[in-house]
């Protein structure tokens, strides 16, 4: 039984790892058509049907690359930086329920790696981690630009983070539980939880995109300033790790965003989808809608970057400090008073 | 199983605190000491403490830390331009560290090894009980200590403030 446990759950980790691999190689991808899109231009279209080789060109050209290690640099934490870029970005994944239990033969199987009773909190706790990889990979460079770059991306990231939590915190009024698979069952069908938190949702989207050092927020790799930000002196796959954490973390940010306010593998008439292709196909189906759902944020992403401009550093903070915070904290006593009026009567 | 996970978290968290201390790099040891609350962490899930493993893991690693590290990278510190203390300061330290070691080893012979506490709740730490424990008979404390951290953050905001000439 705790063999049998411990390769079920392996192989759902190899598995969630694998996917969002490939994901997050296929938006470097999608980032580019969709660019191409909005500008009215082709995009790749040499390596491959539509280019659809292209990140493994890419990719092959990364780890191709001669590697520079900077003189004056730290060495062993220059090192660390990508590294922790990327497993901040990967460790996200684990609480994300990716569709209700599947039956196979007479076992169910969860499609979650685990349902901690604190899953919110966990995922925001991998957030606040995520911009150590840009510190001490930037500190570590041993250059101004990307010591600037480091100190604006930790900076960004306290700031956005507070109203990040608040936002949650409406939401947890509404949904009384923490654990990320409760929070999805109880949006069962169409009672998505953006429903009743429309403006904790926009909030939380926002923070989403500066936490993600997504453009318009993607101060801390502002060229015309910056040069390339904190990985100015990375070359080589060090410099593809930190790009690639990137469009993992959007991955997973899209999936926590469809997971707790856009009803994670719920969707309308689920019930008769699921009556009519029994317990292993109908849960299966469900997760496909969730990918579809964090396939459309992945997209409103890439929309964005290439639609708004890029913030100045003092707009930014006068967002964060000034406009979302104050909203997010009346967005609580509000719904703390709707759900008090409620209750009362 | 737990009693052996603990004995190696515990001999980590004592290693990356010494190692605190005696890094040369001010950076290093910021980045140590984040290594060390980590292993804190593991310690209050050893104690099936989850809210407070993960509250310390959001609070003390991922923000209090990154200011830490913030100031201490613009600071720009290092071995270079470290001022040398003079001999009196040096001397001052080594009595002063001696006495320390003394009442401590002093403090821990005077006390017996007790019988291992058993929990009565084991669920106590969990986010429901401790929510339940702190609304319910320690609201009054709690709330206090809310007001006491606001107050803290107004006059931490008033300090950066000029005064009007």
């Amino acid at each position: 039984m705790e063999i049998a446990f411990v390769i079920e759950k392996l192989i759902l980790v190899t598995i969630i790892f694998g996917i969002s691999l490939v994901i997050a190689m296929y938006s470097t991808y999608a980032e580019r058509k969709v660019a191409a899109f909005l500008q009215d231009r082709l995009g790749p279209d040499r390596a491959g049907p539509f280019g659809m080789f292209q990140p493994l060109a890419d990719g092959l050209k990364m780890f191709m690359k001669e590697e520079i290690v900077p003189t004056e640099s730290n060495k062993w934490l220059f090192m660390v930086g990508p590294g922790l870029a990327m497993l901040t970005a990967c460790i996200g994944t684990a609480v994300i329920p990716w569709g209700s239990a599947i039956q196979i033969g007479d076992h169910l199987v969860q499609l979650q790696v685990t349902d901690i009773n604190v899953g919110i909190l966990y995922i925001f706790g991998v957030v606040s981690l995520g911009v150590y990889g840009v510190m001490i990979g930037g500190w570590a460079s041993n250059n101004k630009y990307s010591l600037l770059s480091a100190i604006r991306a930790a900076s960004q990231n306290i700031s956005y983070e507070i109203a990040m939590g608040l936002s949650i915190i409406a939401l947890l009024l509404v949904t009384g539980t923490m654990s990320l698979k409760e929070v999805v069952e109880q949006q069962h069908g169409w009672h998505w939880n953006v429903l009743y938190q429309p403006i904790g949702f926009i909030l939380f989207m926002v923070c989403a995109f500066a936490e993600t050092n997504r453009a318009p927020f993607d101060l801390p790799e502002c060229e015309t300033e910056l040069i390339g930000g904190y990985h100015t002196e990375y070359s080589s796959m060090k410099l593809g790790f930190y790009l690639f954490a990137e469009y993992i973390n959007m991955f997973v940010s899209s999936a926590v965003m469809a997971a707790l306010y856009f009803g994670g593998y719920n969707y309308p008439g689920m019930d008769w989808v699921l009556a009519h292709t029994g317990t292993t196909i109908g849960p299966l189906i469900g997760t496909l809608v969730f990918f579809g759902k964090i396939f459309a944020f992945i997209f409103f992403f890439m929309w964005v970057r290439w639609t708004i401009p890029r913030f100045r550093y003092d707009q930014l903070m006068h967002l964060g400090w000034k406009i979302l915070i104050p909203i997010a904290i009346v967005n609580v006593v509000v719904t703390g008073l709707v759900i008090a009026v409620i209750e009362k009567f | 199983m737990g009693t052996s996970v603990f004995y190696i978290v515990a001999a980590l968290s004592i290693f990356f605190s010494l190692m605190v201390i005696f890094a040369k790099n001010p950076v290093h040891s910021v980045l140590y000491l984040i290594v060390t609350f980590f292993t804190f962490t593991v310690h209050y899930i050893l104690l099936n403490a989850q809210f407070l493993a993960v509250v310390n893991f959001i609070v003390y690693m991922g923000a209090i830390m990154v200011l830490f590290l913030f100031v201490l990278m613009l600071l720009n510190l290092n071995k270079d331009n470290e001022p040398l203390k003079s001999p009196l300061v040096k001397l001052v330290g080594i009595v002063a560290g001696c006495c320390l070691m003394v009442t401590l080893v002093g403090s821990l012979k005077a006390t017996s090894i007790s019988e291992p506490l058993i929990l009565r709740d084991p669920g106590l730490g969990l986010i429901k009980s401790l929510g339940k424990e702190l609304f319910g008979p320690f609201m009054l404390p709690f709330e206090l200590s809310s007001i006491l951290l606001l107050s803290a953050m107004v006059g931490a905001v008033l300090l950066t403030k000029k005064e009007k000439a």
